[in-house]
């Protein structure tokens, strides 16, 4: 795959060149030092599906997965990434532009309303559901706790909540599935 | 031969399949996939972006400001003052005016000789991108010369007390009494009295998205595009073409998605909303405008500060047979929305009760802070505060429990519709409740909350000396104010897909697929092929916002009425195509088909049909032209006083507001070391009439009561006495996370109102009324044991509780 | 909320890292960048070169070696919450990152960078002054080892120099026959607590207490060791029918004054419930740990 080149437009700031991995597509670029990782994602590379809510890392919005793991990309300088893979909510899709188990879990369980902080929501949750399968059996008060570190002014929460169990258990019985035919 | 009307089955309704039913969003595929499109993601060729500095003093004079070495920064293009920006250097409106505001001010996009609150902008800079920007706003120097302050509004109508505007006396902008009935002669022959104090802190809307502003000026056609995060382009459009001197016509303003409103997005024009569009027409080049988080917090509108003093004048019996309230209302420096908010919460003060003879007065009060605006609840949440802490007090003296002392009051349902005659509500006419069952859903949360069960629980719970309790509120909203709104409901020839337009504008609230299902049940279509766009004056330009909890029952019943037209033409032109009666013909799956027959035509060619064509652009459009069979007759291809195609356009003006209700109540714990609060149930009974979408609904709710949990418990702007707003943070404001958040338990009531054609009233802000007066009420429960006294002020904290009972303990 | 300009340093050792220290006369160090940057967007801290620590080798080593675990200042908290072995080394570890914010940002945030951030309010340097557990410092000297007890001077303030850098943190494994517990209080979920605990209690071979480690977060300048309360629990008669008394001990470290949302009163009662409900459950687990290792030892 061909890489992109972009170039910080951050005035006249000396500028650095870094060469990441993001949703899967190589790409170079030369940015300034202080260029925040969320705005380099939205301004530069134009996945503007990630949203920048605080900028001091309490809202959670702007939740990417850096090497694999959910990172604030408000908190981050676009200068760390040299070298780093990324993944933004433009990626959960499948190869056949359906939606994840868990994107078709909020939408199911209307997880989201304005849909500004579901990106960060959407991130933060796959995440925990990778690193976690037995959400599914958590309890209610659990999942709070899970979920906590993103902030959501419209739903009141009860449909993330919901959407969390749903999407664990879409994706338990998928692998419970994939076990059995394995064994079988 | 025409069969008479009455027996044409197709005459009635449509049956209601979509209408009602859980209807997963139209919207949702889109903004999970991180394909939403707030201001910040329309990508602007060349676009430059804004910054302010903002006063950090209250209330102070400027006496120097030096803009000349962020002018020289390279990539500034512009920064401006108040003293080059023209005609723009002006009060900006007072939206809506009222006969009592004696001292109305409104605020200058940027600060002219005098600073009025921490936050108000001083100047504006356009640089190449918002990091340089804000390098900028650090290079002017600004010299301003304190002035003393007063932040607490009570002290700041005293005598003698600092003034916001030197012309203002008493700090007072406005005040009005209001009467219902006779106050003084209720209270003359009451059997007992109940007076208490209330307050109810300053707090925000804190929308996920801050506001947004971004603008394009092609000079070539004259026209000025602006894109703003707002929840009323069309008012805005309005503003800007006035300010500019532009025709309407070459205005649009696009409201693209929002990130959350709930009130304060509706404060036009905020200074970015003239300033933006003013570089842009200035440089030539588009320009944004993102508001940060810790701008947010100093700039977009407040709300809620307010301190009543209530009285209520009772039988023996518990039967309150009159109220007395004074309150002020904190309205910040300036005015911008009249009296709106005291004036919905003076009108919402005897709640779902009775109470005949009411006299209300408030006064508007400036202190310097950032202006008051309404945020979900718009008063509602502290006159509901005020009422049912005043009722539990109430109850108490008297002996009552507090759920008898409030079936004794409620408004019977063959009472409806229940007048309070003088008392004037915000949309200008008497307050009238239209329909409720309010006994029945007292009832009905005594049954879910299992009462006899929970006093057991709470036996046991105070022999182990746990603070177990149960808080209980009521509540009214009075939601749909008018003055209207339109829908149009149009059906593309070439999809076959229904388009739909209103004047609002939606943050979240579901538009796209709530008003979607009502369309199609009309023209049986899938919800997802009824496409709603709104927000956007180049496309609809008539109506008003999207504000108190309207959207639904406003442009809901316009968009009704322009698909109950849209059918009318639909099976009209389908009875001519397919030769057979209006009464045979059902119209589902996209098609108009001959009922127990396989004979359908499809709506688009319907929709083709019914536009008289000359060119066979495609196939289908053969059948719509001037020698195609379907048009042989004598006369014009177009009907004298019809129109092309099918497109209807209807309005609806609601006759007054129409008001839902319902009741809350929580069980809570209170932690004997942190003191810290613990929701273990949370119990709702609602009733907004007809649902349209109960998952919907539902979200509402949920998100209200979310907000309230922030106003009863978590949520507070601390003013420093010096004006300093301490808390400016999302670190330091505590908006709730999911654990701070109860698991909700909702049961509906659908009482239908009788005031529009769907039936249906507002959802928007009725979870968030009465949750300050259910923890509380709850809180007081649990540490009744203790006897601490009463909970009067919130938002509450575990501090708070652990001093109430140290200073009980300590009696 | 957009940093200021810096310089961008990238040193690939700590030597070069200490030279940029030296070099510039204003800088800080990034290492996970969660608390650095939020100071670098609200533009509090507007410094001239930010060194960033991400190539310096070594630096999110982890190892139990003998009787102390050894933690790279760049260590991931949430690697070291992750470590099986460091939480069989000192379980009061994991207890005590589970309440650093939210996973997410304890996916980025490191130890040596909260604890040199210095955050009385914070949740690991109150770890490391319960536990006397210790820092590696670099300088251009060369390096040196800081006691906790040295090192926490005032809000946001440590006794590390401004040309060094805090390469290592030492906690000292969990000693035998010792309970543990970290509890705090925070209006939300994972923000700074308003009161913090970190606690240890060791037993002696009866059974009977023989001392106890105590530190408090949110309550004053720095993180503190509530002295009073571990002299009380020196007491021959310390034992957990006295539990509340003494850690009514502890009310008087309390210097954070009254606020609009927290009286100074409550902070104290908050604190001395934390310190009971900490010693508690230190107690329970430490007695727990003990009849294992009695009825192990039997065993075999």
């Amino acid at each position: 795959m061909t890489s992109s080149t972009y170039r910080s437009p951050v005035n006249d700031d000396p500028t650095l060149d870094i060469s990441l991995v993001v949703n899967g597509r190589p790409v170079e670029a030369s940015v300034s030092p202080r260029l925040l990782l969320s705005d380099f994602l939205r301004h530069h590379l134009g996945l503007t599906g990630t949203h920048v809510g605080c900028e001091h890392g309490v809202c959670g919005a702007c939740t990417v997965h850096i090497d694999g793991r959910a990172a604030r990309s408000c908190l981050t300088l676009a200068v760390q990434l040299d070298g780093a893979t990324v993944r933004t909510v433009e990626d959960l899709e499948g190869p056949d532009g359906s939606l994840s188990p868990v994107q078709a879990a909020f939408r199911d369980c209307h997880g989201l309303q304005c849909g500004f902080c579901t990106p960060g929501f959407l991130m933060s949750v796959t995440a925990l559901l990778d690193e976690d399968p037995d959400v599914a059996d958590a309890s209610d008060a659990e999942i709070r706790e899970r979920i906590a570190g993103n902030l959501c002014r419209c739903t009141g929460y009860q449909g993330i909540v919901a959407a969390t169990r749903q999407a664990a258990e879409t994706l338990r019985d998928a692998k419970e599935q994939a076990d059995g035919t394995t064994q079988g | 031969m025409a069969r008479p009307k009455a027996e044409q089955p197709e005459q009635s309704a449509p049956p209601m399949v979509h209408t009602g039913a859980r209807v997963r969003r139209n919207e949702d595929p889109r903004l999970l996939r991180g394909r939403g499109r707030y201001v910040d993601d329309i990508p602007l060729e060349g676009c430059v972006h804004g910054a302010f500095l903002r006063s950090t003093v209250a209330r102070g004079r400027i006496v120097a400001l030096d803009t000349t070495e962020a002018e020289q920064l390279p990539g500034v293009l512009a920064v401006y003052t108040c003293e080059n920006i023209g005609g723009l250097d002006r009060e900006m409106p007072l939206l809506i005016p009222h006969p009592c505001i004696s001292h109305g001010r409104t605020q200058r996009p940027l600060a002219r000789d005098d600073v009025y609150y921490v936050g108000q902008a001083i100047a504006f800079v356009v640089a190449v991108d918002r990091y340089v920007a804000e390098d900028a706003v650090s290079r002017i120097s600004v010299d301003i010369e304190p002035l003393p302050v007063e932040v607490d509004m009570e002290r700041a109508v005293d005598d003698g007390a600092p003034l916001v505007h030197p012309d203002v006396p008493g700090n007072i902008a406005a005040a009005l009494v209001q009467n219902c009935g006779d106050a003084d002669a209720a209270f003359a022959r009451a059997e007992h009295r109940t007076k208490i104090r209330v307050q109810v802190d300053r707090s925000t809307g804190a929308p996920m998205e801050c506001l947004a502003t971004a603008a394009r000026w092609d000079p070539v056609s004259g026209e000025l595009v602006v894109w703003d995060g707002t929840q009323a382009p069309i008012g805005l459009r309005g503003a800007l073409a006035s300010l500019f001197e532009l025709d309407e016509d070459k205005v649009r303003v696009i409201a693209p998605d929002v990130g959350g409103g709930f009130g304060p997005k509706i404060h036009f024009p905020y200074a970015n909303e003239v300033l933006v569009p003013l570089a842009a027409m200035e440089l030539g080049r588009p320009v944004k405008y993102i508001e940060d988080r810790s701008e947010n917090f100093v700039h977009m509108s407040h709300e809620r500060t307010q301190i009543h003093e209530i009285e209520l004048a009772a039988t023996k019996d518990g039967e309150v047979i009159g109220l007395r309230d004074v309150f002020l209302h904190d309205t910040g420096a300036f005015i911008p929305y009249g009296i709106a908010v005291a004036q919905v919460a003076s009108t919402a003060i005897a709640g779902p009760y009775r109470i005949p003879n009411i006299e209300v007065e408030f006064r508007c009060v400036y202190t310097p802070t950032v202006p008051v605006t309404p945020y979900r609840g718009c008063g509602r949440p502290q006159a509901n505060f005020a009422l049912e802490r005043a009722m539990d007090q109430l109850a108490e003296e008297l002996g009552l429990d507090r759920f008898e002392i409030r079936r004794r009051n409620l408004i019977a349902d063959d009472e409806f519709p229940y007048k309070r005659e003088g008392l004037i509500f915000a949309d200008g006419l008497p307050v009238t409740y239209d329909s409720g069952q309010y006994g029945a859903a007292l009832a009905l949360l005594e049954e879910e909350l299992d009462l006899p069960a929970f006093r057991a629980e709470q036996e046991q719970a105070r022999a182990e000396g746990r603070w177990l309790g149960l808080g209980l509120s009521f509540y009214v909203e009075g939601t749909g104010l008018g003055p209207y709104e339109g829908g149009r409901v149009r059906i593309h020839p070439i999809t076959g897909k229904v388009y739909v337009n209103t004047g609002l504008t939606t943050q979240g609230q579901g538009h796209a697929t709530s008003m979607a299902q009502l369309v199609a049940d009309q023209l049986g279509v899938a919800v997802d092929d009824v496409i709603v766009v709104e927000g956007d004056t180049g496309v609809f330009d008539w109506g008003v916002a999207t504000f108190a909890s309207r959207a639904m029952v406003v442009s809901g019943s316009a968009i009704h009425k322009a698909a109950v037209k849209a059918r009318e033409r639909v099976l009209e032109i389908a009875a001519n195509m397919l030769e057979v009666d209006q009464a045979d013909i059902v119209l589902e799956n996209g098609a108009a088909t001959v009922r127990g027959t396989g004979t359908s035509v499809p709506l688009a060619a319907i929709a083709t049909v019914s536009n008289p064509l000359r060119y066979a652009f495609n196939d289908a459009a053969q059948i719509a032209t001037q020698f195609a069979p379907a048009n042989k007759g004598d006369g014009p291809p177009l009907p004298e006083e019809s129109r092309p195609g099918i497109q209807t356009e209807e309005y609806y003006s609601p006759p007054h507001a129409t008001w839902a209700y319902g009741v809350h109540a929580a069980i809570v714990e209170v932690d004997p070391v942190s003191y810290d609060l613990q929701v273990k149930r949370y119990v709702i009974v609602h009733d907004c009439g007809k649902m349209i979408n109960p998952m919907i609904v539902e979200g509402q709710i949920a998100g209200g009561v979310a907000s309230g949990m922030g106003g009863a418990f978590y949520e507070k702007l601390e003013y420093e006495a010096n004006g300093n707003l301490r808390n400016a943070s999302f670190m330091e404001f505590l908006m709730p996370y999911a654990t701070e958040v109860p698991h909700m338990e909702m049961h509906h009531l659908e009482t239908p109102t009788p005031l529009n054609p769907i039936g249906a009233k507002g959802a928007g802000e009725a979870g968030t009324i009465p949750v300050a007066a259910v923890i509380a009420s709850g809180i007081q429960d649990a540490l009744a044991p203790e006897g601490i006294g009463p909970l009067w002020h919130v938002p509450l904290n575990p501090s708070v509780l652990h001093d109430a009972v140290r200073e009980a303990r300590s009696r | 909320m957009k940093p200021s300009r810096f310089e961008y340093v990238l040193p690939r050792s700590i030597e070069e890292a200490v030279a940029a220290r030296v070099e510039h006369a204003d800088t800080v160090v990034l290492s996970g960048g969660q608390s650095l940057v939020p100071t670098l967007n609200f533009r509090l801290s507007n410094p001239e070169a930010v060194i960033d620590l991400r190539l310096v080798p070594g630096l999110d080593d982890v190892r139990v070696e003998g009787e102390w675990i050894h933690v790279g200042g760049r260590t991931r908290q949430r690697d070291l919450e992750l470590d099986d072995a460091v939480h069989a080394a000192n379980p009061l570890i994991r207890e005590t990152l589970h309440h650093v914010a939210h996973p997410v940002i304890r996916n980025r945030g490191t130890v040596g960078g909260s604890i040199a951030h210095a955050d009385p309010s914070a949740e690991l340097p109150c770890l490391l002054l319960c536990l006397d557990g210790e820092v590696v410092a670099h300088g251009p000297s060369g390096a040196r080892t800081i006691d906790a007890q040295d090192l926490f001077e005032f809000i946001l303030s440590t006794t590390l120099e401004p040309d060094e850098i805090l390469t290592e943190v030492r906690f000292p494994v969990l000693p035998e026959r010792t309970g543990w517990c970290f509890t705090e209080f925070a209006r939300r979920h994972g923000d700074f607590a308003l009161a913090g605990v970190a606690a240890t209690l060791t037993l002696a071979d009866d059974g009977t207490i023989a001392w106890g480690q105590l530190a408090a977060c949110g309550v004053t300048t720095t993180p503190v060791r509530l002295v009073a309360v571990e002299d009380a629990l020196l007491d021959d008669a310390a034992d957990p029918s006295r539990f509340r008394e003494i850690a009514a001990l502890a009310a008087d470290v309390v210097t954070v004054p009254d606020d609009e949302s927290c009286s100074s009163a409550y902070r104290r009662d908050l604190l001395v419930g934390l310190v009971e409900r900490a010693l508690r459950t230190s107690w329970q687990r430490a007695t727990e740990r003990a009849t294992a290792r009695t009825s192990r030892e039997v065993t075999s």
